[in-house]
């Protein structure tokens, strides 16, 4: 599904991703870790096409597509989506309005008609109960005054309307409670299935527990040091980043 | 040595006023005129119109000596607010149309003269109010409407009253086959424990220009309640200015409600004269500008009593070449203790020559008060943007959300159903035109 072949990239004139390689198919969640400014998120953002970072070199073919050369809308109507470290705040735009103009742009990508008012409004409480979200919550204007778990489930309530081929969840254990973990990984796992595939940044092995994932990768200065099944997970989380930083440096 | 000949505008509109013939109210003229004889029009230098060079304009477009353009045109529907159930009143080049307009309101309710026959009708209220709270001095703009006026509209609304249907008074201008110049004139009187709602919408059509100088007084009496639009939607050549001063006294509500979306240039000067105790006074605008139009919003809020609240919110999104200016004065005088007065002016600029000048002036006397303004202007939110295209939301309609979210945030007070569908729709229709 999605091929990424040394890919390198900088944001103003520093280098962040130096050369990553990575392979994801239908039906597989792949977690990448590692410590802090070693180039997770701005491997998430430049898949979701984020312009401030600038792509220097390498290559992502996402199911036959060069993902590089598409607008970030095209990509999330190609199916990908990204669920936001830090989803943004806009006043004067509810939830609900957004997402009914987001899935029809989608349809209308994929030649489907629009749906009318009925059906978008039972596919919503439909997928609202999987993240455990009120309505009262997605008439209010997009994540205003939301808490960071509203934040969050509402992320996961975008994914589950928009059904993406490849879902890219940056970071989204940051600021949740163990209740929400719970309420967001659900959702998650339910969306699952072998069509689609997940990519998990994330720093603590702790989303981990509730998104298992089948392949594990290790980012370190902007390049996959290690990789492994669900147990590097733990090993990691048993012996802490240093050992990674060590294993490069005697490398 | 070669002299340069420019034109002497001022005695253009001097000799045109000279050979003026008024059937009323020439005393008021008089003395208006020789106020703007001493000042003449504001000169590129005048602070006041630094940004707006009107006189330049007006010397470069529109010869006061022809006379003025009538108009053929047969129907104003297109000009009207569809469903709207209200008293119409309508102006075509600056004259009283009584073919076009409908009073629905009983006249225990509400009474409408033009300010011609109120000279007659209502001679001492007349002489108690007209020119008073908008005075010729304060403005040369002002001073010249005083002088010619054409024709004009007496709105007066008796004690504990409330006044069911709103005022639609509509100022259209027709241009096809000549310049036109008019200038019209409103007096409104609000009294007692009343309540009424105005909406005022200024229409142009034709290719010729067109010069409306406007002004009007409200005033607003004890436990009375106005409401009050401004629907500003000139076509081209359309070069305006509004002179409006609205007076409140004791427990009085104010909202009023600019909007701005064409014309070439289009001044307003918005004085409010919080004059008693215990009011409330709101007032929302919104320019909406593309193309060449410049829009220049003089607000003044004078808090002269204690205990009185006021909320100013103008924002603004520029496109184009258009020219957005804001100055907000907020006046606190010594004993209007306990006064409440906010001020916020927000701007977006859509394109890289669009601009704007903003200005905040807060001069304040009491001691024990709580004031703040605030003005932002800058381009949309990059990171708001790219949220929304991650979506699967194209950028050209994510840029109009974005736009249309931050514009509507002003209606949002609007009472009236009927219209507050209407300007949303002008607003939504006008966002996805031209972005």
């Amino acid at each position: 599904m999605l091929t990424i072949k040394n890919l390198q990239a900088k944001v103003a004139d520093k280098q962040i991703l130096n050369g990553i390689d990575l392979k994801v198919n239908a039906g597989e969640v792949h977690a990448i870790m590692g410590p802090n400014g070693s180039g997770k998120s701005t491997l998430a953002s430049v898949l979701a096409g984020r312009e401030d970072y600038e792509v220097t070199h390498g290559e992502v073919d996402f199911q036959g597509k060069n993902l590089l050369e598409l607008e970030p809308e095209d990509r999330a109507r190609e199916g990908i989506f990204m669920a936001f470290q830090y989803p943004v705040e806009i006043p004067g735009v509810s939830t609900i309005n957004f997402m009914k103009t987001a899935l029809n742009q989608i349809r209308e990508y994929r030649g489907l008609q629009a749906l009318d008012a009925v059906s978008f409004l039972q596919l919503m409480k439909e997928k609202m109960k999987l993240v455990e979200i009120d309505q009262s919550l997605l008439s209010r204007s997009l994540n205003e005054g939301f808490s960071g778990g509203e934040k969050k489930r509402n992320e996961i309530f975008q994914m589950a309307m928009l059904e993406p081929k490849l879902a890219i969840l940056d970071e989204t254990d940051s600021g949740l409670d163990i209740d929400a973990l719970r309420i967001v990984a659900n959702g998650v796992n339910t969306l699952r299935n072998k069509n689609n595939a997940t990519i998990v940044v994330t720093h603590y092995q702790r989303l981990l527990e509730y998104i298992v994932p089948d392949y594990v990768h290790v980012l370190y200065k902007g390049k996959i040091v290690k990789s492994g099944g669900k147990e590097l997970a733990l090993e990691l989380e048993a012996k802490g980043y240093d050992w990674i930083k060590n294993e490069v440096a005697i490398a | 040595m070669s002299t340069t000949v420019t034109r002497d505008i001022k005695n253009e509109i001097a000799v045109a006023f000279h050979q003026s013939k008024f059937d009323v109210a020439n005393d008021y003229r008089k003395s208006a005129f020789a106020f703007f004889e001493k000042t003449g029009l504001p000169g590129a230098k005048q602070e006041e119109y630094r940004f707006t060079p009107l006189t330049k304009n007006l010397e470069k477009n529109f010869d006061w000596n022809t006379n003025v353009s009538t108009s053929s045109t047969n129907s104003i529907d297109e000009f009207l607010i569809p469903d709207l159930d209200a008293n119409i009143l309508v102006f075509v080049n600056g004259i009283y149309s009584t073919s076009n307009s409908k009073i629905i309101s009983p006249e225990s309710e509400v009474k409408f003269k033009t300010l011609s026959d109120a000279f007659k009708s209502d001679s001492a209220t007349i002489a108690s109010y007209l020119d008073k709270v908008l005075t010729p001095e304060s403005d040369p703009f002002a001073a010249m409407n005083s002088a010619f006026w054409q024709e004009g509209l007496f709105i007066h609304v008796p004690e504990n009253t409330n006044v069911a249907k709103p005022v639609f008074i509509l100022h259209l201008n027709d241009a096809t086959e000549g310049q036109v110049i008019s200038q019209t004139k409103i007096l409104g009187i609000v009294e007692k424990g009343s309540q009424l709602s105005v909406v005022e919408k200024f229409d142009s059509m034709g290719s010729h220009p067109v010069f409306h100088n406007f002004s009007e007084e409200w005033i607003v009496k004890e436990k009375s309640h106005l409401e009050y639009c401004k629907i500003q939607n000139d076509a081209g050549k359309s070069y305006q200015v509004a002179n409006t001063v609205i007076h409140q006294s004791d427990k009085s509500l104010l909202n009023t409600f600019t909007l701005t979306l064409n014309g070439q240039l289009v001044r307003n000067n918005l004085s409010i004269i919080i004059a008693g105790d215990n009011c409330e006074s709101h007032f929302y605008g919104l320019y909406l500008l593309s193309g060449d139009t410049l829009a220049d919003n003089h607000t003044v809020v004078d808090h002269k009593k204690p205990n009185s609240f006021s909320n100013e919110m103008y924002k603004g999104i520029m496109d184009g070449n258009s020219k957005g200016v804001f100055n907000g004065k907020i006046f606190v005088r010594p004993h209007a203790q306990k006064t409440n007065a906010f001020q916020s002016n927000r701007n977006i600029l859509v394109s890289d020559s669009a601009t704007v000048n903003t200005k905040p002036q807060l001069e304040i006397w009491a001691d024990d008060v709580k004031c703040s303004h605030g003005c932002t202007s800058g381009q949309l939110d990059e990171e708001a943007l790219f949220y929304l295209r991650s979506r699967g939301i194209s950028a050209t309609i994510a840029k109009a959300m974005l736009l249309y979210a931050f514009a509507s945030e002003v209606l949002a007070p609007i009472q009236n159903e009927t219209l507050k569908s209407y300007l949303d729709n002008l607003i939504a229709e006008r966002l996805h035109k031209n972005f």
